[in-house]
This record gives structure tokens, C-alpha cells and sequence, in this order.
């Protein structure tokens, strides 16, 4: 433990912009992952663990669309849409025929569908890492604010997950699908009863889940590493995320996302040796105060 | 009694004949009767580069051996076993390929964190063993931890230490680099390695002062945390002994805060084609060591290996561990060969003191030296990054002279010797 370093960062106006802005962009990239992982299981009661496989094969389809069009905006749009489409067959073939089952069995095919679609990318891309590089618009020199550094393509980066965590928390709050989500999260039978078509609805909640996690690996590509198997680690921090959230909250999956961001950019000052341990201490703190997580429904 | 002579006879015949089918595939398969060697490695995950590179450089050497009539005149059959990069995978990986598949020699590609666990099967089954990536030093350097039939033909982090510390103390004296960070994965290869980089680096530049040191997991996707740590510590001159696809992973991140703009950057592991053109809007001036090039040794021999690696392996670049792999199976054919078996015992000695022709050498020759079984007089240097090929200029070999006298004195601290 370094607490005078941790003291001097959080007392210095440079130190205090580069670690927050850090600590955001870290978070808000987990937020997008975690909030498809949350929302699949406020609606459908799955736990996909698939999910960080649904960011590894965006991250690579954003490289692909990159590669040919030169485009990142092209590559990250094709990440999320190509995601969305993965989650409709995903639900469409496998998880539909395991709604109500055991957890073990749901378990068991996201875990299968994990191995399989790491090998398939080993075929596709190969087994080496990929690097997708800094699309040449962002390659600008960083910026200076208050003594601290902020990169112009984090900005950017925040400002989208943002617009985009926004505009789902405003489609699901506002619009009449909306309240048909959320209304089948409730009580889904209820809504079945009224004639909604809920297996068209599944298959919507699964594509928006798979689209931003998609969205996220494309938005990442530039400055992370393409491996087979690299969702594996962004899902367990994902998870962490939606436990201290609360399951199935989008709002406490933000809050969640970007406290955990922050813990890690100012946990790597004071506790160096100890920041990932840091990460699961909040959350028992948080599991033992409120066992639903910040913003879950309470087990009754 | 006829009639039972005549039933003797048919049963007899029936039985003779059915022991003679029976057999029939141990008599092909004694005649066959392939060498295996296990070969394990991590095939998978953010390191698969590690496998698949060194694949590459055991199969075309497997290969010339098979197609000039085999090793003791069997085939060598190898059995490759993907470990994913855990130490406990790694060690029933070796324990299966010996005790299940019946492979009578090891290669082992395993990353220092697999290659220890390795080292305990190979210690208790007594198997030949040659670890190939492993570059911990501590692996053959500690007696303690030193098995009686396994060897080293990969680098060894305190030669590279050694070299990386003259190196990086000349440039230090001459930038007046006074300040250090560190950034290393967080395994016994990284701290190994990092810590006898600082001691060299010490020894000949003592103004020397570490402010800053990170330890990020290895296959962490993101180090935006730990280059945002690095920036605050406002260094003068940054080490990291990352690699592979994490190597390439920070080098992007730490593009977009301009950070290898901000101070001088040593990275050992640099210095490999993969990461070299793998990495997009490669900064100029890093200083790193030479793992593999083919201009280092800039010999007709070393680019003719390269050539030849390439087209057998789809036109891959070889890495560090390609030549590393290489050397491993050359030694293991030329101690086989010496002891005319494949019994540990027997390999093992044939192996202590065995020099070999090798194009990694500068010198032609490189040696498996008896007292800790670790690979010397291999090429070793560093030089600068450019962006483009030969992507290192400048290198500046290391003294094998120097090395040595520097690896005792190091030994002797460590209470090695």
C-alpha cells in the first residue's frame, strides 16, 4: 500500500484529471459490456455467460469491417450489428430450447458456444494477436487539461458509450417497447397474456444485448489487443459489474462500471499490488450491505 | 487317438495361427516403432503466439530429421499439447504425454510459469526434458530448483539483464536518464527479469533511481490504469518486459497519451518480427533487445533459416521462441545421437558441455554448458526501433565474456554457487 501516493494523486489537480478520465474510460467500456449481460438477464432470468465471446467475435468483425473499409465508425457499427444477429441465432437455436431449465444446463451451451467460437476465430484470424491500430483520425496528440493528460480518442470513447448507454436507458424508460421490456421482466406471462409476441421480444432482448457487446469490442479494438479468448477476462469483470449493479438494473450497471473503473486507475496508485483483490472487496462490501446489489430488486 | 492326434494338430495349428495374427500389429508396429516426443506449449489464449511460433520452429527441424531417416532410425512422431497457459495444466499435460501417449522425450515451449511445473513432472519421472521459451533464470540457475535431466535452450533473463544493463546504463550516462518506471506481467518472468535488469542497470549507471513500478496481470486487456500511473511518476526512462499480444495492447494505449514521446523506453521483448509488424504506428527509437532478427547474426546462414522458416510456415514471421525451439530439438538430436538412446540418464550427459553448429550464434557455435544446463554464446544484443524493416538498427552485441563473469558474481550472490 501506497497511501502518500494515492494522497498526493487524489491532492493534484493533474493526477486527479489523468486517473478519473482513466478510471471512465476503463468503466465505461465494462458499462456497455455488462449492460447487454444485465439487461438478457432482467428479461430472461439467463446468466449468458457467452456474453464476453459476444465481445470478442465484435472487436474482430469491427478489425475485418475495418480492414476492407478503412473506416472505424464502418467497423464499430459492424461489430454491433453483426453482434445483434449473433444474439438472435444464439437465442433462436440454443437458449430458447433452455428457458426454465437447470442453470447448469444453460451453463453448459454458453460454455460450448464459448470454446467453439474461440476455436472458430483461431480458424478464421488465426491464433495470433491481432492489432486493429489507431484509426488515423484519432492520431492526434493528447490533451492537456488542468496538468493532466487526456487522449482526444478516450473522449470520444466516453461520449459514445455514453450516448449509447443513454439512449437505451431512454428507449427502455420511454418508448412503448420500452415498457414492453420491462413489462415482461416483471411478469412475463402477464405480457404473453396480452397478446404481446414474447418469442419475438426474447430474440429483441438477446440482439440488443449482443449489439453492445459488439458495439464495445469494436470501440476497443484500436487500442487493445485481438486474441481468441480475450472476452474471458472482460466477462468476469462484467459479472462484477452487474452483481454490485444489482441484476438487471442498466442504471446500477453504469454506476457500478464506472466505480469499478475507478477503483482500478486509483487503486493502481495506492495499492499496487493489490488493485484486481480491490475490485472483489467492494463488491462483498456491497453483497453483505445490500445482497441485491446498489440498484437490484430485494430478495424477498 | 488318430482323431485326437489330428484334433491336437487342428488346435494347435488354430492356436499358432491365431498367436501369429495376434501378433502380427506388434511385430508392424516393433518395426515401425515411431520415436514420440511430447511437445507442449500455449496454443491458445493471448499468448498463443508463444505456441504456434514455436511449432514453427520444431516441425521443420522434425521434418529434416524424419526425411534423412529419422533419429536412432525411428520416426519422430510428435505430440503437440495445448497447456493454455496454466502451471497445473502444465504439469498433467507432461505427466500424460510420458505416461499416457508414451512419449520418451520432452520439448517443453511452456512460459517460465508452466515450465517450473514441468520441471517437478520431469524431476520425478527422470524424462529427458529441454525447455525451449522458459527464460526465468532461477528454472537452471538455482540448484535447488534444477532437475538432473532437464535443460535450457532458450535465452536466459540474466544474460539478457546483463546485456540489457550495459546497454541501457551507456544510454542512461549519455541522456543523463536518472529516473526509472517500471511495467512488467506479474509472474515470476516479469519480476525475475525485471529486478536483474535494475541490478545491471545499477551496477554500471548507480545514479540510477526507480520511482515507479506496475505489475499488470498477464493477458490484462487494458493497461490504460498502469500508463496513467506511469505518466505521474513523470519518469525519465520506462522498462517493461511485456510481451506477445500484451506487448502490442500497451504499445497502443500508451500511443494515445503519447507516452513514448515523454521519456526513453527499453523493452527487451521488442525486438521480435510479430510484435514488430504487428504493432500499428510502431514508435521509433525504442530501445530493445534482439530476440530474433534476421540481420542479427547478419549471416547468409541466419537468412537463409529465415527464408526457409517462413515457407514452411505460411509465410509467418519467426520469433524469439522460434530459434529458441530450433536449438532445442537440434541439441536433443545431437545428445540422442551421442548417447544412442532416448534413456534420460544417458541424453542427459551426452547433453552437458554438447556444442552444436547453430546460425544464432555469432559465432557459429552455441553450447549447452554442464554446470546449470543453460544455452550460451547464442547471439545477443540490442539496439533501436525504426518503423519500418530492418526495424532494429544500431545493435550492439553483448560480450560472452563480460556475461559470464557478471552471470558468477550474480550466482554467487544469490547464493547459486
Amino acid at each position: 500500500m501506497d497511501a502518500s501516493a494515492l494522497l498526493d494523486c487524489v491532492t493534484t489537480s493533474s493526477c486527479l484529471v489523468t486517473q478519473t478520465t482513466s478510471g471512465l474510460i476503463v468503466g465505461m467500456l465494462l458499462f456497455l459490456v455488462a449492460a447487454g449481460l444485465t439487461l438478457i438477464f432482467g428479461v430472461l432470468k439467463i446468466v449468458n455467460f457467452a456474453h464476453g465471446t459476444f465481445y470478442m467475435l465484435g472487436a474482430y468483425l469491427a478489425y475485418t469491417v475495418f480492414q476492407i473499409t478503412g473506416s472505424y465508425w464502418l467497423g464499430v457499427l459492424g461489430g454491433g450489428l453483426g453482434m445483434a444477429l449473433f444474439g438472435v441465432l444464439f437465442e433462436r437455436f440454443l437458449i430458447r430450447r433452455v428457458y426454465g431449465a437447470n442453470v447448469l444446463m444453460q451453463l453448459l451451451i454458453c460454455y460450448a458456444v464459448v470454446l467453439i467460437c474461440d476455436d472458430l476465430v483461431k480458424i478464421v484470424w488465426g491464433p495470433d494477436f491481432r492489432a486493429m491500430g489507431m484509426p488515423p483520425e484519432f492520431q492526434v496528440p493528447p490533451l492537456f487539461i488542468l496538468g493532466g493528460v487526456v487522449p482526444p480518442f478516450y473522449l470520444v470513447l466516453i461520449a459514445v458509450s455514453l450516448l449509447i448507454g443513454g439512449g437505451l436507458g431512454l428507449t427502455l424508460g420511454l418508448t412503448k417497447i420500452g415498457k414492453i421490456v420491462r413489462a415482461a421482466a416483471h411478469n412475463p406471462d402477464m405480457v404473453s397474456a396480452l397478446g404481446i409476441n414474447t418469442t419475438l421480444l426474447y430474440s429483441l432482448v438477446f440482439a440488443a444485448g449482443g449489439a453492445l457487446a459488439g458495439l464495445a469490442g469494436g470501440l476497443a479494438a484500436p487500442v487493445r489487443s485481438l486474441t481468441p479468448g480475450m472476452g474471458f477476462s472482460i466477462l468476469i469483470e462484467s459479472f462484477i459489474v452487474t452483481v454490485i449493479g444489482g441484476m438487471g438494473s442498466i442504471g446500477g450497471a453504469l454506476i457500478a462500471a464506472v466505480v469499478l473503473g475507478l477503483i482500478r486507475s486509483f487503486g493502481t496508485i495506492g495499492f499496487p499490488q493489490f488493485t484486481e483483490g480491490l475490485m472483489y472487496i467492494a463488491m462483498i462490501i456491497i453483497l453483505v450491505s445490500k445482497p441485491s446489489g446498489l440498484f437490484g430488486k430485494e430478495i424477498v | 487317438m488318430r482323431a485326437n492326434q489330428a484334433a491336437l494338430l487342428n488346435r494347435r495349428t488354430v492356436l499358432a495361427a491365431s498367436a501369429g495374427s495376434l501378433a502380427m500389429p506388434f511385430i508392424a508396429r516393433a518395426q515401425a516403432n515411431p520415436l514420440k516426443i511430447g511437445i507442449q506449449s500455449i496454443f491458445s489464449g493471448p499468448i498463443a503466439l508463444l505456441g504456434t511460433s514455436s511449432r514453427g520452429g520444431f516441425q521443420p527441424e522434425i521434418d529434416r530429421i524424419n526425411a534423412t531417416g529419422g533419429l536412432l532410425g525411428r520416426q519422430i512422431q510428435p505430440v503437440y499439447r495445448d497447456s493454455k497457459g496454466q502451471p497445473q495444466e502444465a504439469a498433467r499435460v507432461a505427466r500424460e504425454l510420458v505416461n499416457t501417449d508414451g512419449c520418451e522425450l520432452l520439448l517443453d515451449a511452456e512460459a517460465s510459469s508452466g515450465a517450473f511445473a514441468v520441471q517437478e513432472v520431469v524431476r520425478d519421472l527422470g524424462v529427458l526434458c529441454i525447455h525451449c521459451a522458459a527464460e526465468t533464470s532461477s528454472l537452471t540457475a538455482d540448484p535447488k530448483l534444477r532437475a538432473p535431466t532437464a535443460f535450457r535452450s532458450a535465452r536466459q533473463g540474466v544474460h539478457d539483464a546483463i546485456v540489457g544493463g550495459v546497454h541501457s546504463a551507456k544510454v542512461a550516462e549519455a541522456k543523463k536518464l536518472t529516473k526509472w518506471a517500471t511495467c512488467s506481467p506479474d509472474y515470476a518472468f516479469g519480476r525475475d527479469t525485471t529486478a536483474q535488469f535494475l541490478e545491471f542497470l545499477k551496477h554500471f549507471a548507480p545514479n540510477v533511481e526507480t520511482v515507479s513500478q506496475s505489475w499488470p496481470k498477464l493477458g490484462q486487456p487494458d493497461f490504460t490504469e498502469v500508463i496513467t500511473k506511469i505518466l505521474q511518476a513523470r519518469p525519465q526512462a520506462l522498462y517493461s518486459a511485456l510481451y506477445a499480444g500484451d506487448l502490442s495492447a500497451f504499445i497502443n494505449q500508451g500511443n494515445v497519451y503519447a507516452m513514448f514521446g515523454a521519456m526513453e523506453v527499453f523493452v527487451p521483448a521488442m525486438g521480435d518480427l510479430p510484435v514488430l509488424t504487428g504493432v500499428k504506428n510502431l514508435p521509433a527509437g525504442i530501445q530493445s533487445a534482439c530476440r530474433y532478427l534476421p540481420a542479427f547474426p547478419d549471416t547468409a546462414a541466419n537468412e537463409a533459416w529465415y527464408e526457409a522458416y517462413r515457407k514452411a510456415n505460411n509465410n509467418d514471421y519467426p520469433t524469439n521462441w522460434s530459434w529458441e525451439c530450433a536449438t532445442g530439438i537440434r541439441l536433443m538430436e545431437a545428445a540422442v545421437k551421442k548417447a544412442g538412446s532416448t534413456d534420460g540418464k544417458g541424453v542427459a550427459a551426452a547433453l552437458e558441455g554438447l556444442t552444436i553448429d547453430s546460425v544464432f550464434s555469432t559465432t557459429g557455435k552455441v553450447t549447452m554448458r554442464a554446470e546449470d544446463h543453460t544455452l550460451i554464446d547464442y547471439a545477443i544484443g540490442w539496439g533501436t526501433t525504426i518503423p519500418k524493416a530492418p526495424f532494429l538498427t544500431a545493435i550492439e552485441p553483448g560480450d560472452w565474456g563480460q556475461i559470464a563473469e557478471l552471470e558468477t558474481e550474480w550466482k554467487k550472490k544469490n547464493g547459486y554457487v
